[in-house]
This record gives C-alpha cells, sequence and structure tokens, in this order.
C-alpha cells in the first residue's frame, strides 16, 4: 500500500509573531520552525497503517523554502521511507492555489493508495489544501478524521470523523485523501535509531518552477495587508467580598458588556 | 458576474442565524458589487424559511428541492453547488464556516476554479473588488487579503459578521434541479451526542475550564452556568490532554479558535497557546486564584478566587437575572 502524507513545516506555537515592514509578511528570521502539529497526526497514522499490514511505504511530501529540509529529516526519523521536497527559494512562497497545483502535479506521478494530511496548518489556517488537493486528483475526501481503518482488500476504508456535537461513521473507497485531526492517534517520537537510519535516506528535492515547466505559479489571493489584531479593552480586577464580586460581575455583564 | 450568493444553512427545514449573518454582509457589499442577493437551499425547506431569508436580505431563493440533501455529502453538495454557481455566475459565494462548509469551501472552489478564502471575519468593497479580513498565525495577526477571479468563495466565521435590521420581504423563490452523482463517499452512522449545548466554534457564551478544576468530574459546575446562559462548555489543552474531557471541547491554538460574544474561563491560567484562541472573543471574563495568571492580562473582567466558590454563585445569580427577564 502506498501511503503519501502530506507535510507543512509551520512557525512554532510560542512563537512571537513580527509583521515585516512591508506589512506583507511576517519576520522568520529567529523563528523555530516545527511540523504543524495536525500534520504529525497524519505520519503517525500512516506509519500505524503500514505497521499494521506489515507492508507498504510511506512518503512525506512538503512544499516550502530550503528549512523545510529539517522537517523531512525528521519524518523520515519517524519512520517515514521515502521524502519529497518541493522548493521554492525564500520570498516565493506560493500561495494556497499554488500549493495545491504543485502538489497535485508531484502527487499525480507518485503511485498513491492513500493520502494523508493534516486537518489545517496552524499558520494561516485555511484548510484548504487536503480538498483542494483531492479535488485536483479526483480523490474522495473526508476532513477531521479520529478513527481510521483501512481494508487493502476491499480497497476502501472505514473511519470516524468529528461534527458538531458528535461523530460520523464514513466509508470512502480508495484511493482517497482523508485530514487528520486531534484524537486520530498519539505521534510518536523519534527514536535515535530512527534519527541515525534518516541520515541515510535521501530527500528528493524539486525546484517548483521545474514542476511547471518554466511557467509561471499562477496567485489566486494576495495579501494586501498584515495588521496586529485591534487591541482588546482594557480589563479590570473586581475588589470586595465574592458575593458582591459576582453580582457586580452580573451587572457589569448585563449593563456594560450588554451580552446577557 | 455579478451579484452575490449565500449558502443557506439549515436547521430542520428554516435557516439559522449564522445566514443571516451573512446576507446582512451581502447586503454592506451589494452597492458596491451590483446584482442581486440570491440564497441557495438545498433539500427540503418551508415556505416560512423562505419568507425568513427574505427578510434578512435575500431577493431571490434557489431552492434544489432534493430531500437526498437534506444530510450532507461532500460529493453531492459540490456537484450540486458548483452546477448552480456555474449558471448564476455570482461575483461574491459566502457559506458559514461550520465542519462541513470547512470541507465544502476548497472543493467547491476548486470544481468552479474561483479564488476560496477560509476563516473570513470580514469584508469590505474597494473600487468594486471585495477584500476580506482573516486571523492568520492563530489570531496573532490580522489579514486582509484581495483575489483574483470570480466568483470569490469565502467561508465565513459564524459570530463575525454583524446583523442589518430585518426587513418584511418576500423574495422570489426559483426551484432548481440538479441530476445528482453517485457519491463516493457514504455516512453509516451519525454518533450525536445527546447534548442541547451549541458547538463552540457557534456558541454565543462558552464557559470554559482549565487545570484548576482539579478534575474530570467537576466539569458539571461548568456545564450548569453553561447551561443557564445557554451556552457550551469548553476546555482548556491541558485537561483534555489529561483525559478529563473530550478534545472536540478543546480551545486554543491546537483545538478550536472561538469567537463568542462571552467566554468564561475558569481555573485557566491563559498560556498563549490558549489566549490566541480566544482573543476573538467580545468579552473575556476570568475566575482564576492565581492573581498573577496570564489570562487576567486580557480579560475584561477578572475574579481573584476559587472557582468552586464563585462559579455556583455566578450561576445563582445569572439564574435569578434571567428569570427576571422574563417575568416582565
Amino acid at each position: 500500500m502506498n501511503i503519501l502524507v502530506l507535510v507543512k513545516q509551520v512557525p512554532d506555537t510560542e512563537a512571537q509573531i513580527k509583521i515585516s515592514p512591508d506589512g506583507k509578511k511576517i519576520v522568520s528570521e529567529g523563528v523555530k520552525f516545527i511540523i504543524n502539529p495536525y500534520d504529525e497526526y497524519a505520519i503517525e497514522e500512516a506509519l500505524r497503517i503500514k505497521e499494521k499490514l506489515g507492508t507498504g511505504t510511506v512518503t512525506v511530501l512538503s512544499l516550502g523554502p530550503p528549512r523545510v529540509k529539517e522537517a523531512l529529516r525528521n519524518c523520515l526519523a519517524l519512520g517515514a521511507d521515502q521524502a519529497i521536497h518541493l522548493v521554492h527559494e525564500n520570498g516565493n512562497e506560493p500561495d494556497s492555489y499554488g500549493a495545491i497545483f504543485l502538489l497535485a502535479q508531484k502527487i499525480k506521478t507518485l503511485p498513491h493508495d492513500l493520502i494523508l494530511c493534516g486537518n489545517k496548518a496552524i499558520d494561516d489556517d485555511m484548510s484548504q489544501v487536503g480538498g483542494g488537493v483531492a479535488e485536483l486528483l479526483g480523490l474522495p475526501f473526508v476532513s477531521l478524521v479520529t478513527k481510521l481503518e483501512v481494508d487493502p482488500q476491499k480497497k476502501s476504508v472505514v473511519l470516524q470523523r468529528q461534527i458538531e456535537g458528535g461523530l460520523e461513521k464514513i466509508e470512502c473507497p480508495l484511493p482517497a485523501l482523508l485530514s487528520a485531526q486531534k484524537g486520530l492517534n498519539e505521534p510518536r517520537y523519534a527514536s535515535l535509531a530512527g534519527m541515525m537510519k534518516a541520515k541515510k535516506k535521501e530527500i528528493e528535492e524539486i525546484k517548483i518552477e521545474d514542476l511547471v515547466s518554466g511557467g509561471e505559479i499562477a496567485r489566486k489571493t494576495e495579501i494586501v495587508k498584515l495588521d496586529e489584531p485591534p487591541p482588546r479593552r482594557p480589563g479590570r480586577i473586581l475588589q470586595g467580598e465574592v458575593k458582591e464580586q459576582v453580582q457586580q460581575l452580573v451587572r457589569l455583564l448585563r449593563e456594560e458588556a450588554k451580552v446577557i | 458576474m455579478s451579484g452575490i450568493t449565500v449558502l443557506v444553512q439549515k436547521k430542520e427545514k428554516t435557516p439559522v442565524s449564522a445566514t443571516r449573518e451573512l446576507l446582512s454582509g451581502a447586503r454592506r457589499l451589494k452597492s458596491s458589487l451590483g446584482g442581486e442577493i440570491a440564497a441557495i437551499v438545498l433539500g427540503s425547506f418551508s415556505e416560512e424559511g423562505a419568507s425568513l431569508l427574505g427578510s434578512w436580505g435575500a431577493e431571490k431563493v434557489l431552492h434544489l428541492d432534493d430531500p437526498t440533501l437534506d444530510t450532507f455529502n461532500l460529493d453531492l453538495y459540490s456537484h450540486a453547488l458548483a452546477g448552480i454557481i456555474k449558471e448564476q455566475r455570482p461575483s461574491l459565494f459566502l457559506l458559514t464556516a461550520t465542519t462541513y462548509g470547512r470541507e465544502l469551501g476548497p472543493v467547491l472552489a476548486g470544481k468552479v476554479g474561483s479564488p476560496y478564502l477560509a476563516e473570513c471575519t470580514g469584508f469590505r468593497a474597494e473600487d468594486g473588488k471585495v477584500l476580506a479580513t482573516r486571523p492568520m498565525f492563530a489570531g496573532k495577526v490580522s489579514a486582509t487579503v484581495a483575489v483574483r477571479g470570480t466568483p470569490f468563495l469565502a467561508c465565513v466565521r459564524p459570530n463575525s459578521l454583524s446583523l442589518e435590521p430585518a426587513t418584511p420581504q418576500n423574495p422570489v423563490v426559483q426551484k432548481v434541479s440538479a441530476s445528482l452523482p453517485q457519491p463516493r463517499m457514504m455516512v453509516r452512522e451519525v454518533l450525536k451526542q445527546t447534548s442541547e449545548m451549541p458547538g463552540l466554534t457557534e456558541a454565543r457564551v462558552i464557559v470554559a475550564g482549565g487545570r484548576g478544576l482539579g478534575g474530570p468530574e467537576h466539569f458539571k459546575l461548568l456545564e450548569d452556568l453553561a447551561r443557564v446562559l445557554g451556552g457550551a462548555v469548553g476546555a482548556s489543552r491541558m485537561v483534555v490532554d489529561s483525559g478529563w474531557i473530550d478534545h472536540q471541547y478543546q480551545v486554543g491554538q491546537t483545538g478550536k479558535t472561538v469567537n463568542p460574544d462571552l467566554y468564561i474561563a475558569c481555573g485557566i491560567s491563559g498560556a498563549i497557546q490558549h489566549r490566541v484562541g480566544i482573543t476573538s472573543s467580545k468579552w473575556i471574563v476570568a475566575i482564576n486564584k492565581d492573581p498573577e495568571a496570564p489570562i487576567f492580562k486580557i480579560a475584561n473582567y477578572g475574579i481573584v478566587g476559587d472557582l468552586f466558590e464563585v462559579v455556583p454563585l455566578l450561576t445563582e445569580e445569572f439564574k435569578k437575572l434571567l428569570s427576571e427577564k422574563t417575568a416582565v
């Protein structure tokens, strides 16, 4: 079974985000980058499926600048068999539409029975790549998967996915693209042996320009401006006896905030 | 291409208030974009529902009256809507960022070949084009984004667009049809939690608990308060990771980003990853024993105290206040 995992490198959750002087992007110098947390569930699930079936390959695929190689090396250390890096040089970053197009172009050349990705990337929160790539490849797509069972004989999966206030049990034929939600599994840590093996595995590098045979990668969205979020009204800590504070709070919520 | 089309989200056979938000947004953009405001309904719908849509601003209701569409299916919905969009040719298409909306948006945009933006919290028109505002980096940044091409497909965060006053009017209701494909993915079973509580991302009020709760059994306190306020229960990452409550209740950077009118944080210290998930809340109340807890930095009102004392008192006070309200 050929399993592909789409992985994105994103700023660490604790990173201080600074807006660049031109106001159109964030400053990446000094920022620590990590594998997108939701993608970790996807990688882990791919490895578990391979382990359960006793056969298959797990290939991780990532689009990004040169620093992304480190994230791919980590994926190999976790147990992925192959890694592919679609490289764009710093500053020439495609938008989601471009990313979807480039990833799909490469995936078309790879055998794939199942493609997994994270539900969303914590930097742009678009949740677009999974569905977008599935659509370009003509694959069925299900998001927010919290439980997955693969039936290679039936060439289908039975999964559970999150909906508001509950779960849906869905059956879907393979090949398919599924996005992982927190709760799908507990991602493993790389072992020392894994890290040593990873050093010997090759990361295939492809410049994005070579995927579009010299053509331009179109953009459909453009960041006009990045701003700090509007500042919150300064708050206050209430005083007095607990009972008084509670009564005051309720009054404030009714009369000042007008939310009750 | 002109006009704004909105996908109606419904409960039983009537539209929900999140759809009123979309139509309100559409009304504010209409003068700049021109054309008609249309609302698309998939599946069973009532006449009252159509009138409601009219009063919210829909000039035309396109109704695909096929009961197969009463349950969401990505293949069926994306196919049906792509057909309608290609025929109607709006310049802007809005849908609400529910679980289904977030799944449908990218696939529909792919089918129609249009630019797409998710988690939009606002719009404005400039030179006949629409600019969208959306949070990025878990809300640490607010982005203004322009798109190229039409229609512009925008998935809108609930409880973000302000409401316009309702003006009673009857829209033109047009039945549309589509030949639906055989869907590939099939829903075999729906396991719904029996809860009258609204979903976290749509809730107007959220009562959330953190480490200060001390254990899973104490969520009952928060449920009682949430129930009185008609709200939902949320949780910090710490208590989810400790197994006190299911991860679907997690609020924060690796959980849900919420934007209720009121967020009450009980026993939550307020690490940055939690704060970014709640920073779009209109009003934040923090209850914590520790006066230095970072949550107080973003709270509008703070009570330094024991939540086991404060929360039940709050529930009592709100009960009193809200029963007075209905006695009038």
